[in-house]
């Protein structure tokens, strides 16, 4: 019966003790261990949270730059693509501007040679007139002397005109 | 998990009563009840009891025992301090002292029986508080210094002893048992009251320690902890659910108050199951240990003392887990109450809204 009677000292005692260890753990340990507990919490849970928004923002870029670089390539291409365009344009130019001035040249050419030759045969029908005038002369004078002389004559101009 | 517990408890109960039996049936019919056979056993409840001195062996007739404060508040005249070597002579006999002797069973009494008088001495088992709470003080003032001064650093030392066991009853006892927002302001109850059972459990299982968990004076302290802090926690729901529980029929509750008595007596077995859940727990184990050593003096032969000593090893040990479990159970059974006391019920709610509801 002893056993389970309780004594009013250890109650009183007990109730005073723990009353004062309520009060000093519960002031000096528990509030600043459970604050750090759940200061630690939010830390490791912020960090988490960052590193995870971190790892989405470089998926992000990641996805961004490959677009980028699509577009750069696109545009490579397209640039590459207008270059080869324009020197072939430039290059269709340039033989038809080089076959014009030739044609132009060589027509040219073809004008003052017909004028040269138009030229020189007018001269050469001036002379041949002259010639002609000059042979019609002699003759005119020679044939009323003799045959043989006449011929002779005109073999000699025309010797003259070869050498001419 | 509880159902697992109880068994054990239950079976640790009826273990250690059969054993308290058995060894008084072989120690008196064997030594009748003569002054030998009875001191054979008499340490046992000699050791789970409260003591003036704190006495650890006796050795021939040398008596080793510290002397403790024996403290009196007399009505009509105050505090009287004595040592409690002031009650007993050279040959460890109880003496007189200004009136006052400690009797045979441990009591201090007066030889003036109509004196008023109150015994708050410093026993053995308030010395063994002292202790406890010392080192309860040493370490945790130790450790929440450390958070204060690193709340975000890594757990050192002492640090990441405790650390688990407190995040282990924030997380598995308090939040799941209280609910989230209601827990914070029980878990330094918690904590402390976990904490103290826990070391005054394994400082009992030292030799020549005191008994403190195991004595009902402690016990019902800490059971009136729970029930106060339950009470004053007690919403409007928790009353309402007592004296007037929805759900019920309401002949249950008119004539005859029979469910709103059934609950205010569940109010008061509550507490009541936590004190001697934990007095009987740890007073059975060290009974059970004291009896296997006291096997050695009832057969008074040495081939008993490796049996004792197996089997006290494998008990010292079971109550080393035992001691965990009961601070652990007492803590959990006090949150249980807390999340009862605190709960919120929305019965009331659902009624209303299958009233208004036009189907």
């Amino acid at each position: 019966m002893d056993l389970i009677t309780p004594a009013f000292g250890l109650i009183f005692w007990q109730t005073l003790i723990f009353l004062v260890v309520l009060f000093i753990l519960g002031k000096f340990a528990w509030k600043p261990i459970l604050g750090a507990l759940k200061a630690r919490e939010a830390s490791i849970d912020e960090a988490l949270s960052l590193a995870e928004k971190a790892k989405e923002e470089m998926k992000q870029l990641k996805g961004d730059n490959e677009k980028l670089l699509a577009e750069a390539k696109q545009d490579r291409d397209k640039m590459l693509k207008d270059a080869a365009k324009l020197a072939e344009e430039m290059r269709d130019q340039a033989k038809n501007d080089a076959k014009l001035i030739g044609d132009k040249m060589v027509d040219e050419a073809r004008i003052s040679i017909e004028n040269e030759k138009n030229n020189a045969l007018g001269q050469i029908k001036d002379q041949v007139a002259e010639l002609s005038l000059q042979i019609t002369e002699k003759l005119l004078k020679k044939n009323l002397s003799e045959d043989k002389a006449q011929q002779g004559l005109i073999k000699d101009y025309m010797k003259d005109i070869k050498l001419n | 998990m509880n159902n697992f517990l109880g068994r054990k408890i239950y079976n640790s109960l009826i273990f250690s009563i059969l054993l308290v039996l058995f060894s008084l049936l072989v120690a008196r019919p064997g030594y009748g009840a003569d002054e030998e056979g009875e001191n054979k056993t008499a340490f046992i409840m000699h050791h789970i009891q409260d003591a003036h001195e704190w006495h650890f062996a006796t050795i021939g007739h040398t008596h080793i025992s510290i002397p403790l404060p024996v403290i009196i508040f007399e009505s009509g005249y105050g505090l009287r301090f004595y040592m409690s070597s002031d009650f007993v002579d050279e040959h460890h006999e109880g003496i007189e002292k200004d009136g006052y002797y400690i009797n045979e069973h441990g009591h201090l009494m007066s030889k003036d029986e109509s004196l008023s008088f109150y015994d708050i001495s410093i026993t053995k088992n308030v010395a063994t508080l002292f202790i406890s709470v010392t080192l309860l003080f040493l370490i945790f003032l130790t450790m929440g210094k450390r958070y204060k001064q690193n709340p975000l650093g890594t757990p050192k030392g002492v640090q990441s002893v405790f650390e688990p066991i407190i995040i282990f009853i924030r997380d598995e006892i308090a939040r799941p048992n209280i609910g989230e927002g209601k827990y914070e302001k029980f878990m330094p109850y918690l904590l402390s009251v976990f904490f103290f059972i826990w070391f005054n459990n394994l400082l009992g299982l030292l030799p020549g320690a005191a008994n403190l968990t195991g004595n009902i004076s402690v016990t019902l302290t800490l059971a009136l902890f729970t029930f106060v802090i339950t009470t004053f926690a007690g919403t409007k729901d928790y009353w309402k659910h007592i004296f007037n529980t929805p759900g019920v029929p309401w002949w249950l509750k008119f004539p005859v108050p029979l469910m709103p008595l059934v609950e205010f007596i569940g109010i008061l077995t509550k507490p009541f199951s936590l004190m001697v859940r934990l007095f009987a727990n740890i007073t059975a184990g060290h009974i059970i240990i004291m009896s296997l050593i006291a096997l050695v003096f009832i057969f008074e032969s040495v081939y008993v003392g490796p049996i004792s000593i197996l089997f006290g090893l494998f008990m010292n040990m079971v109550e080393l887990l035992v001691a965990f479990i009961q601070a652990f159970v007492f803590t959990l059974l006090s949150a249980i109450y807390f999340g009862l006391a605190v709960e919120e019920h929305h019965h009331e709610e659902h009624k209303e809204k299958l009233e208004n509801s036009p189907a």
